[in-house]
């Protein structure tokens, strides 16, 4: 086998012990109802996750996407009602425009593939200006990595939380703040996207970012079903033990197979699109969002028809995962999205060179 | 509870060189060869085609040396396979013998068996059938009833297979038969044993036509066919495990997602042509399963190279493939809107035809969607 970076398996102890031990349900509900979660935030950041993908000469863990990987993935998977997944990708596209990070909760904008924002020279510094619709976590984080163009170069700009003013508070389904943010003040600073990121695929990077915090939920709704499934006693048994439940069990196991193997290549092509300089992991990343995106809906349904009524309260937990599942799949891009673009990609190459290629993808 | 994971395993560089002389051969031996039957893929039988294939060494990749094998990675049999299968090359003729019975064999076979068969199988001469199921006997393999009675020098074998593919075309079959009718449980007083078709009196085998109208599997009746001890494959008594040690095999190989390329490739030609927002997004869709499919072919591959159990991932893959075969006909007759045309379509037509009709097989051969999900139940422990 190929095997996992060591730097992968450590941080991913790292995370996984951190998030299990830190997020319960009663963190969950309070983050729900608009609680600061600052405790956990300063143990995310002591142990320096949110610069997965930061450089270590400027500071970071000087981790690839495959690194990057694990910490989202156990973001999704135990709920984290922190912006750490918007932080890990503002930290890359920081670096990549020759900016350090500040070590703050932050977020990035746009994240709509019909919006835009305008950066412009402001005498020795830059000003943002425009709107941006459901920035996540807007209200709560103290910077935000703006992508823009300025002088018709890709930019990136790192703004204070006084450079905007939140237009409209909004929320996805799982209450996670999805804000419309106002632009109009002076960046910290700013720099143009180096080569090594093409300002196309920043979208699709927010889209392997929620197929792999999908990958990670589903993990847990994978586990927590099993659970359900040996726990619930129903004419003198286990529902686990009726074979129809037994058949929707194993389906969801191989959707959430499916979904963790897509985002793996996804993650895997996008480290060797950055060795390669030029390279491009669009279709990787398609491809995870597609297909994490569909197992999303197929599991959230099987699981609730495992749990019964039980799993549609409020009181159990079950909620926090398929709320997430089902706002996650829409976010950067529904699976519907992304196949009619690599559809019109592959239509544009013709039939004859859907075979070759993809296997030249690896 | 089994990990789930498919740990992403990249082709390594000696594959590049086995895909190149694979195109090679493709090129020079089928390059005429029509999309109707391209789209039969590893249903399409050509003895010709097969035996091409073993004189240019693709047969037998795996296989040690000493039995005319080529030793070759578990990768670069991968890499041969998918490329057979997207090309839609003919291979059902010697499909099972290369990719199951020969390695029975090697696993469990006497070593005059060995010497005996397994060269034939990698030269592509050799041509092989399974005889599990029978009239009464499916999901529920372990009620097999055909029995092998000991008599001198060897064993009489009688009862019914059914089912079989290509038994009326190949050379040998592999049947699990009950040696010991006494035996306590089920499960136990059966062996596989090994059958020559065409040398043995006792035997009658009757196509079955498909729903398709074609003869692709039979019934093959036995009555006091003789068969010599030194066909009996393995340990008396131990055909229950072997067998299951042989569906691993059945089932863990890239035909269980690729056997409909042609299809999607047909409908992306079609939607090249016209692209609509509809035709773009069920092409990307398909691909993109398709893509992942294979990333986790490739890992079940890494499995099999390190000497691990790829027993589950591989249903995991059956699984998924056989959902996402079966999507692509209704996903085709969805999107574009053309009707089925078996005979006088044109090519996308054409494969719309086959693929709609042999989609129904995709999940019941190898082992039934319902099996494989028992087994991926019992991965999650809930058996
Ligand atoms: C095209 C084709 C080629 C084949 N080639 C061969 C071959 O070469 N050699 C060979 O030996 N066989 C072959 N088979 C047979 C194949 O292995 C069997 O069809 C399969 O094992 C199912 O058996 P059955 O058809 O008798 O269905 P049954 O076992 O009768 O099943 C009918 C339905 O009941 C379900 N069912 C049965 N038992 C259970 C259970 N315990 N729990 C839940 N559901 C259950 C099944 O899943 C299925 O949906 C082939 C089949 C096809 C379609």
């Amino acid at each position: 086998m190929s095997g996992d970076s060591e730097l992968r398996t450590i941080l991913g102890d790292q995370v996984n012990r951190l998030l299990a031990d830190r997020v319960g349900k009663n963190d969950l509900e309070s983050a729900e109802a608009g609680a600061p979660q600052d405790k956990l935030w300063a143990s995310i950041e002591e142990n320096g996750l949110p610069s997965v993908l930061v450089p270590e000469d400027r500071g970071g863990v000087g981790g690839g996407w495959d690194e990057a990987e694990v910490v989202i993935r156990a973001a999704g998977k135990y709920y984290a009602p922190v912006p750490l997944v918007e932080s890990v990708l503002a930290g890359w596209l920081l670096s990549a425009a020759g900016l350090d990070m500040p070590l703050s909760m932050i977020s990035i904008a746009p994240v709509r593939a019909d919006e835009a924002l305008t950066i412009q020279r402001d005498g020795d510094g830059y000003r943002v200006t425009g709107t941006a619709t459901r920035v996540p976590w807007g209200r709560v984080v103290e910077h935000i990595a703006a992508f823009g163009h300025c002088d018709g170069e890709a930019y990136v700009a790192l703004v204070p939380r006084a450079a905007w003013s939140v237009e409209q508070e909004d929320r996805n389904i799982a209450s996670e703040p999805r804000d419309s943010l106002r632009f109009d003040g002076a960046a910290l600073a700013a720099g143009a996207l180096s080569g090594a990121v093409d300002p196309d695929h920043l979208f699709a990077f927010g889209a392997l970012a929620r197929a792999s915090q999908i990958a990670g939920a589903l993990e847990s709704v994978l586990e927590q079903t099993v659970q359900y499934a040996n726990d619930r006693t129903q004419f003198g048994k286990p529902i686990g033990k009726f074979q129809a439940v037994q058949q929707e069990l194993a389906r969801m196991a191989g959707e959430v197979a499916a979904a963790g193997a897509a985002v793996e290549a996804g993650s895997r092509a996008a480290d060797r699109a950055r060795q390669s300089q030029g390279g491009d992991a669009g279709f990787e990343l398609a491809v995870a969002k597609i297909r994490a995106s569909e197992a999303a809906s197929i599991v959230a349904g099987i699981t609730h028809q495992a749990h019964g009524a039980m799993g549609f309260t409020y009181e159990h937990t079950l909620h926090f995962a398929t709320r997430r599942l089902w706002s996650w799949r829409a976010e950067f891009g529904s699976e519907t999205y992304w196949a009619e673009g690599l559809g019109r990609s592959l239509a544009a190459k013709g039939a004859l060179a859907l075979w070759p290629g993809l296997v030249d993808r690896g | 509870m089994h990990s789930f994971r498919f740990e992403p395993a990249e082709l390594p560089p000696e594959t590049a060189a086995m895909r190149a002389e694979v195109r090679e051969f493709l090129n020079d031996n089928l390059a005429d060869y029509p999309s109707a039957m391209r789209a039969r893929s590893w249903a399409g039988y050509d003895a010709e085609f097969s035996e091409k294939m073993g004189q240019a060494g693709f047969l037998g990749l795996t296989y040690p040396k000493e039995y005319g094998g080529h030793g070759r990675t578990a990768f670069e049999r991968y890499v041969m396979l998918e490329e057979m299968l997207a090309a839609g090359a003919p291979v059902s003729a010697h499909w099972i013998a290369d990719r199951q019975s020969g390695p029975l064999i090697l696993n469990f076979g006497t070593e005059e068996l060995k010497q005996r068969i397994v060269p034939a199988i990698a030269r592509g001469e050799a041509f092989f059938c399974i005889g599990m199921s029978e009239p009464d006997s499916g999901s529920d393999l372990a009620s097999i009833r055909t029995r092998a009675t000991r008599t001198e020098g060897g064993w009489l074998i009688n009862g019914t297979k059914v089912w079989t593919s290509g038994a009326h075309l190949v050379h040998y079959m592999i049947a699990l038969v009950r040696t010991d009718p006494e035996a306590e449980r089920k499960h136990d007083g059966m062996s596989q044993i090994l059958i020559d078709l065409r040398n043995t009196d006792g035997i009658s085998i009757r196509p079955i036509k498909n729903l398709a109208g074609e003869e692709h599997f039979n019934e093959c009746v036995f009555e006091d066919a003789f068969v010599p001890d030194a066909n009996l494959v393995g340990v008396e008594g131990e055909g229950w495990s072997q067998v299951m040690a042989e569906l691993a095999f059945e089932r863990s190989g890239p035909e269980r997602y690729m056997s409909s390329y042609q299809l999607i490739f047909e409908m992306l030609n079609e939607v090249s042509k016209d692209t609509t927002a509809a035709g773009a997004t069920a092409v990307g869709r398909l691909v993109a399963h398709l893509a992942t499919l294979r990333s986790m072919s490739i890992s079940v591959a890494a499995k099999l190279q390190a000497g691990e159990d790829p027993a589950l991932d591989g249903s995991v893959v059956k699984e998924l493939g056989t959902l996402f075969e079966q999507s692509i006909p209704v996903i085709a007759h969805q999107t574009l809107e053309r009707e089925p045309s078996p005979d006088q379509g044109d090519d996308f037509g054409q494969a719309l035809a086959y693929t709609t009709q042999a989609a129904p097989s995709f999940s019941l051969r190898g082992g039934t969607r319902e099996i494989i999900r028992g087994i991926i139940a019992r991965g999650l422990g809930l058996r």
